[in-house]
C-alpha cells in the first residue's frame, strides 16, 4: 500500500524489538469476544488511477454550476476565486499543519490569522475579531450564547426575516441551555417590529442584513432602542461581498457582527467547509468563542504572534469554557484571506459595485415580464421574485433546460401558502448578460404556461 | 491538543545573539521575514483585474458606504510572494515527522485533494435541486455506508463540522432520547484524562459534569465509576483508546454499567485510528460516536481547520439525528431538510448546510484507496510504531502506566526531576533537532505529559532518527550544567520563545493604522 512504508521484514524486526511476537500481541487489552478476526466487509484497497476514475464518476452525474448558468444563493455563493488563492492554500506549509500550538514554528499560520482578525475587523466596522468559525449559521448561534454571558441576560429575539437555517441551528444549539430564543415570523415585505419585544430581560436582538429575502435596511434605529435597555444588537451577514458597498454593521451600531466568509475565497463544495466570521466590540473581547491570535514579541524583542486568551478556551476551562469550540476554519479562513489581499480596498468595492450592477440590470430585465414581480424595494445582489407557479416546480424546469435559476423560498420555509412561489436569485459577477438572457427567456416560457 | 497547566508561558532572558549574526534585512539567506499585508500597500495597486460595473441607479436604499474599509493594495506577484514566505515559516507533515499526540499528523494523500476540488463536486451549490446532484448524495451515502461497516454502527449523522461539534451531535442526542422518554437526568460523568471540549459539550447540554478520576493503570476508575452511577446520570463520555493511549479495557463492562442505569455510551472517537479493522465500536456498546476526519481518515489539518465530525449512532439514538440527512427513495437519493412529525424526531439543525463535503470527498478517495486490507494496516502500523517508540525511550524516559500501548506513547518528566530541564524546554530543543515536538502538559493525569503518537506513514528510520536525536537530548538534560542549553531553545526557528502572558495581559488582535494607533 503506497501510503505505509514498512515491509514485513522491518515488521518484524521492530516487534522483536517490542518484544512481542506478533502484532496481535498490541492488541490484547481489546476484548477477547470483541477483537475482528477478517477483514471488515468492505473492497480492499485500489490504486490512485481507479480512486481517481469514481471520484470523476460521482462529479460527472451533477450538474456543475461551472457549466450551467447558475442563480443560485440563500447563504452560499457563487464568485470568481483568483487561481492564486487555490495554489497558496495547497502549499503543505499551509496545509499540513496543525493548529500553530509552538508559535515559533508556526508564524506563517499565526500571521496569516492575524491579518484575517484584520480583516473581518476592517469589513465589518468592528473592533476585534476571532479566528474563524465553523460558518456563518455557528456564528450566529455562538453569538447569541456569548450576548446572553455578556448582559448575563436569558433572552434572545430573532428576525424573521433571519436566514431559516441560522434560526434553526441557534435554536438547537440552545435548546438544553437555561438560554431562549423567541423567533418572529418572516415577512417578505420586510416590516417587523423587533423593538417591540425589547426590555430590561433581553439579550440581544439579531437581525440579518441584507435580510434573507434580500432586502437592505438601516438598522441605526434599533441599535439604540437595545443599547437603551443593554441589549446587544447582532448583525448577520450572510454575502460578505454586499460589505464592499454597503454601510458597514459596526457603522450602524452593531456590538456584535456574524457572517459567512465563504464568498470571498472559498469554493461551494455543497455547503461546506466554509469559513464563519464573528467580530465584536473590544469590551467584549473577553466572552468572545473561538481562537484569538494576538502580537508580541519573542525572547529578542522581535515581533511574532501566538494564540492568547485561552483561558476562556475548553482545555483550560472545561465545562466552564465560553464555547466548546477547539478549531476555526483554518484554511477557508486563510483562503479568505489571501483572495481579500489581493482585492484590497479598490478591488473589494469594485467587486461589490459589479455585483450590484448585474444584479439591479437582472431583475429590471426580470421585472419586465408580465406575470412575474421583483419583490425587493432595495437589494445588494439577491433579490426575491413571484413566480406565477410554485417555485420548487419552476425551479426543475429551469434545471431540465441546464439552468440553476434560483433557491425556491419554500425549500427553506416550507408549508406557507404565502411563500409557494416566491424564488431567490442572486446575480453575481459570474454571470454574464447571455446568462441572464437564458434565465428571463425561461421565465417568460413559465409565464407565458401559466 | 494542548495544554498549558503548569506551563511557563513567559521566555527567559535574551539570548545572546550579538550585532555580528544580524543582516541589514533581518532575513538570513531562505529564512525570509515579510511585513503584515497592512504594511505593504500602495494606493493605485490592484491584485484582480475586473470588468467596469453596469452603470445603473443604486437601489441599496441610500445604504452606500461612505468611507474607506481600510484595505491595502497590492499586487498579485505581492501576495502571491507575502504568503509564500508566511508559509516558510510553518512547520508541517510534509516536510517532516510531527508526533502530536492526539492529533493522527498522518500523510495527506494528493489524490483527495484533487477529487475534491473536481468539477461537479468542488463547485456544486448546497441548494440545487436534489434531481441535479444524484451523485454528491451517493457520495455522502456511500462514505456513511464506509464509516457504519468500519465501526459496526447502524446509523451515522454526517453534518457536523469538527470533532467537538461531533461531541455536540452526541451528546444532544442523548439528551433528546432522555427528553423524549421523559426523564430529566441531569449528570454526565467524564474520565478527567478526557479532551476539554468533553466537559465543555455537555455543559453546553445542561448536564453538570462530574469527573471520574483515573486508576493506577491509566483507565478510567471502575470503583469511582461505579460510585458514581445512579437514575440521574444521563450517559458516560469515554475516549477509547483514551489518552494516556490505551485501550480501556473495561469498556464492556462500562457499557453494560451505564445501560444499566438507564444512561448512554458516549466514546470520544478522536483515536479511532488505533483500531480501525481490529475492533467495531458497535460490538463494544457503544451508542454515540464521533469521527474526526481529519485525524483518522486525513482530511489536512490546514494550520487548524477546516474538520469534520461525523458521529455514528445506535438504534436507540438514531431517531434523534439531526436535519439535514440523506435518504433514498423511489426517485433516487434526497435530503430530509427538516425536522417533521412523523419522519423523524431530530433534535434539530446543527450547521448552515449538508455538512464538510469537502472533507467527504477526501476522505472517502481515503478509504477507497487503502481498502478494508489498509484500513487494518493502518491500525497495525501506527501501533506497531507508537511501541517501537515507547521500547526506545522507556529506559530515558518514564512511562506511567505498564504494558503496551496503542497508537501513542505517554511518558511523564520524572527522569528530568531536579535537572531545571521541563517538558516545555526538551519540546523547544526538539525544534531545533528539526521535528514538530510531541503534545505536552496533556493528558492533565500525567505530570509533564509527553504524548507522542508517530502514525503509520513514517519510516524505520524516521523512527530511529527521531529515538536517537530524543534519547541525545534526554542524555543531555541529565546531565547537570545544561539547563541553560534547553532554556534557550529554539535558536534556529523563525523565532525565539514568545512572550505569551504579554500576549494575554494586553492583547493586540489586529493592525490598526498608525493615526489610530
Amino acid at each position: 500500500m503506497r501510503y505505509m512504508p514498512h515491509t514485513a521484514e522491518e515488521r518484524q524486526a521492530m516487534l522483536e524489538k517490542i518484544g512481542v511476537a506478533s502484532v496481535d500481541d498490541l492488541f490484547v487489552d481489546i476484548p477477547e469476544d470483541a477483537r475482528l478476526s477478517g477483514l471488515l466487509d468492505l473492497p480492499k484497497h485500489a490504486p490512485e488511477m481507479d480512486v481517481d476514475a469514481k471520484m470523476l464518476a460521482y462529479g460527472a452525474q451533477n450538474l456543475s454550476p461551472s457549466s450551467a448558468p447558475s442563480f443560485l444563493g440563500a447563504g452560499a455563493y457563487r464568485h470568481h476565486v483568483p487561481s492564486v488563492v487555490d495554489h497558496l492554500i495547497q502549499r503543505s506549509e499551509f496545509l499540513t499543519a496543525y493548529t500553530p500550538y509552538q508559535p515559533e514554528i508556526s508564524q506563517g499560520t499565526l500571521q496569516a490569522l492575524f491579518e484575517f482578525q484584520s480583516q473581518v475587523a476592517l469589513i465589518t466596522g468592528m473592533d476585534v475579531a476571532n479566528a474563524s468559525m465553523y460558518d456563518g449559521a455557528t456564528a450566529c448561534a455562538e453569538a447569541v450564547l456569548m450576548a446572553c454571558r455578556a448582559t448575563r441576560r436569558k433572552k434572545a429575539i430573532l428576525s424573521g426575516n433571519l436566514h431559516p437555517h441560522y434560526r434553526e441551528v441557534t435554536e438547537t444549539t440552545v435548546q438544553f441551555t437555561d438560554f431562549g430564543v423567541e423567533s418572529l415570523s418572516p415577512s417578505v415585505d420586510g416590516v417587523e417590529d423587533l423593538a417591540a419585544g425589547l426590555g430590561k430581560d433581553i439579550a440581544c436582538v439579531v437581525v440579518q442584513n441584507p435580510d434573507f429575502f434580500g432586502r437592505l435596511q438601516d438598522l441605526s434605529d434599533l441599535a439604540d432602542k437595545c443599547h437603551e435597555v443593554g441589549a446587544l444588537l447582532v448583525v448577520v451577514v450572510t454575502e460578505v461581498v454586499s460589505l464592499g458597498a454597503m454601510r458597514s454593521p459596526g457603522h450602524m451600531g452593531a456590538d456584535i457582527v456574524v457572517g459567512e466568509g465563504q464568498s470571498i475565497g472559498v469554493p461551494l463544495s455543497y455547503g461546506g467547509p466554509y469559513v464563519g466570521l464573528f467580530a465584536t466590540r473590544q469590551k467584549y473581547v473577553r466572552q468572545m468563542p473561538g481562537r484569538l491570535c494576538g502580537e508580541t514579541v519573542d525572547q529578542d524583542g522581535t515581533r511574532g504572534f501566538v494564540l492568547t486568551l485561552s483561558t476562556r478556551e475548553q482545555h483550560i476551562r472545561r465545562e466552564k469554557a465560553t464555547s466548546n469550540i477547539c478549531t476555526n476554519a483554518g484554511l477557508c479562513s486563510l483562503a479568505f484571506s489571501i483572495h481579500m489581499s489581493l482585492l484590497g480596498e479598490v478591488g473589494f468595492s469594485k467587486l461589490a459595485k459589479l455585483n450590484h450592477g448585474e444584479a439591479v440590470a437582472a431583475a429590471d430585465k426580470i421585472s419586465a415580464i408580465e406575470g412575474i414581480d421583483v419583490l425587493n424595494d432595495t437589494f445588494f445582489n439577491e433579490f426575491t421574485v413571484k413566480l406565477p407557479i410554485p417555485a420548487a416546480i419552476a425551479v426543475e424546469q429551469l434545471a431540465s433546460k441546464g439552468i440553476l435559476g434560483g433557491v425556491p423560498v419554500s425549500r427553506l420555509l416550507p408549508d406557507t401558502a404565502e411563500f409557494e412561489n416566491l424564488l431567490l436569485v442572486t446575480v453575481t459577477e459570474t454571470n454574464s448578460d447571455a446568462d441572464v438572457d437564458q434565465l428571463v427567456a425561461a421565465l417568460e416560457e413559465i409565464a407565458n404556461a401559466k | 491538543m494542548l495544554n498549558n497547566v503548569g506551563r511557563p508561558t513567559r521566555p527567559g532572558a535574551a539570548s545572546t545573539n550579538g550585532d555580528a549574526e544580524n543582516t541589514y534585512t533581518g532575513n538570513r539567506a531562505l529564512n525570509l521575514e515579510t511585513p503584515l499585508i497592512f504594511e505593504q500597500g500602495v494606493k493605485g495597486r490592484v491584485g484582480v483585474d475586473m470588468r467596469e460595473p453596469k452603470d445603473v441607479k443604486s437601489r441599496m436604499g441610500g445604504l452606500e458606504r461612505e468611507t474607506d474599509v481600510g484595505l491595502p493594495d497590492l499586487s498579485e506577484p505581492q501576495v502571491l510572494r507575502h504568503y509564500v514566505r508566511l508559509s516558510r515559516q510553518n512547520y508541517s507533515i510534509d516536510a517532516g515527522f510531527y508526533p502530536l499526540g492526539s492529533c493522527t499528523m498522518k500523510h495527506n494523500p494528493r489524490i483527495n485533494e484533487k477529487a475534491a476540488r473536481m468539477k461537479g463536486l468542488g463547485d456544486i451549490h448546497p441548494m440545487q435541486p436534489v434531481s441535479t446532484v444524484q451523485g454528491a448524495l451517493e457520495l455522502i451515502d456511500d462514505l456513511a455506508h464506509w464509516l457504519k461497516t468500519i465501526t459496526g454502527m447502524p446509523a451515522v449523522a454526517m453534518s457536523p463540522a469538527a470533532g467537538a461539534h461531533g461531541e455536540l451531535c452526541g451528546v444532544m442526542a442523548i439528551r433528546a432520547a432522555h427528553d423524549a422518554k421523559g426523564e430529566a437526568r441531569t449528570r454526565i460523568l467524564v474520565p478527567e484524562s478526557a479532551h476539554g471540549t468533553n466537559p465543555a459539550t455537555a455543559a453546553l447540554c445542561g448536564y453538570k459534569v462530574e469527573s471520574v478520576p483515573a486508576d493506577a493503570n491509566g483507565r478510567m476508575d471502575m470503583v469511582a465509576f461505579e460510585a458514581k452511577l445512579g437514575p440521574d446520570v444521563a450517559g458516560v463520555m469515554l475516549t477509547n483508546p483514551n489518552t494516556c493511549g490505551l485501550f480501556e479495557n473495561d469498556v464492556k463492562k462500562i457499557a453494560d454499567l451505564i445501560h444499566g442505569v438507564g444512561g448512554y455510551f458516549y466514546c470520544d472517537g478522536a483515536n479511532l485510528n488505533a483500531i480501525l479493522g481490529r475492533t467495531r465500536p458497535g460490538d463494544l456498546g457503544v451508542d454515540a460516536m464521533h469521527i474526526n476526519l481529519h485525524k483518522t481518515f486525513s482530511t489536512p489539518h490546514g494550520g487548524g481547520g477546516p474538520g469534520s465530525g461525523p458521529v455514528v449512532l445506535s438504534e436507540a439514538l438514531a431517531p434523534y439525528a439531526p436535519v439535514p440527512y440523506v435518504a433514498k427513495g423511489d426517485a433516487g437519493y434526497f435530503l430530509q431538510e427538516y425536522v417533521e412529525e412523523g419522519a423523524n424526531q431530530s433534535f434539530g439543525r446543527m450547521k448552515t448546510f449538508h455538512g464538510q463535503m469537502g472533507m467527504f470527498i477526501r476522505a472517502l478517495a481515503y478509504m477507497l484507496s487503502h481498502g478494508a486490507d489498509g484500513l487494518r494496516q493502518i491500525a497495525e502500523d501506527a501501533v506497531l510504531n507508537a511501541n517501537y517508540i515507547r521500547v526506545g525511550l522507556n529506559d530515558l524516559l518514564n512511562s506511567p502506566f505498564d504494558g503496551v500501548c496503542m497508537h501513542e506513547a505517554l511518558f511523564d518528566d520524572s527522569t528530568l526531576k531536579d535537572t531545571g530541564v521541563t517538558t516545555l524546554d526538551i519540546s523547544k530543543a526538539m525544534i531545533d533537532e528539526g521535528y514538530h515536538p510531541m503534545t505536552m502538559y496533556f493528558p492533565l493525569v500525567v505530570h509533564g505529559a509527553m504524548l507522542i503518537e508517530p502514525t503509520e506513514s513514517e519510516t524505520k528510520e524516521t523512527l530511529d532518527m527521531f529515538i536517537g536525536s530524543m534519547r541525545h537530548l534526554i542524555e543531555k538534560a541529565q546531565t547537570s550544567n545544561n539547563a541553560d542549553f534547553f532554556t534557550q531553545a529554539p535558536k534556529f526557528a523563525p523565532r525565539k520563545r514568545l512572550d505569551e502572558t504579554a500576549a494575554a495581559r494586553s492583547p493586540i488582535l489586529r493592525w490598526s493604522a498608525p493615526e489610530e494607533a
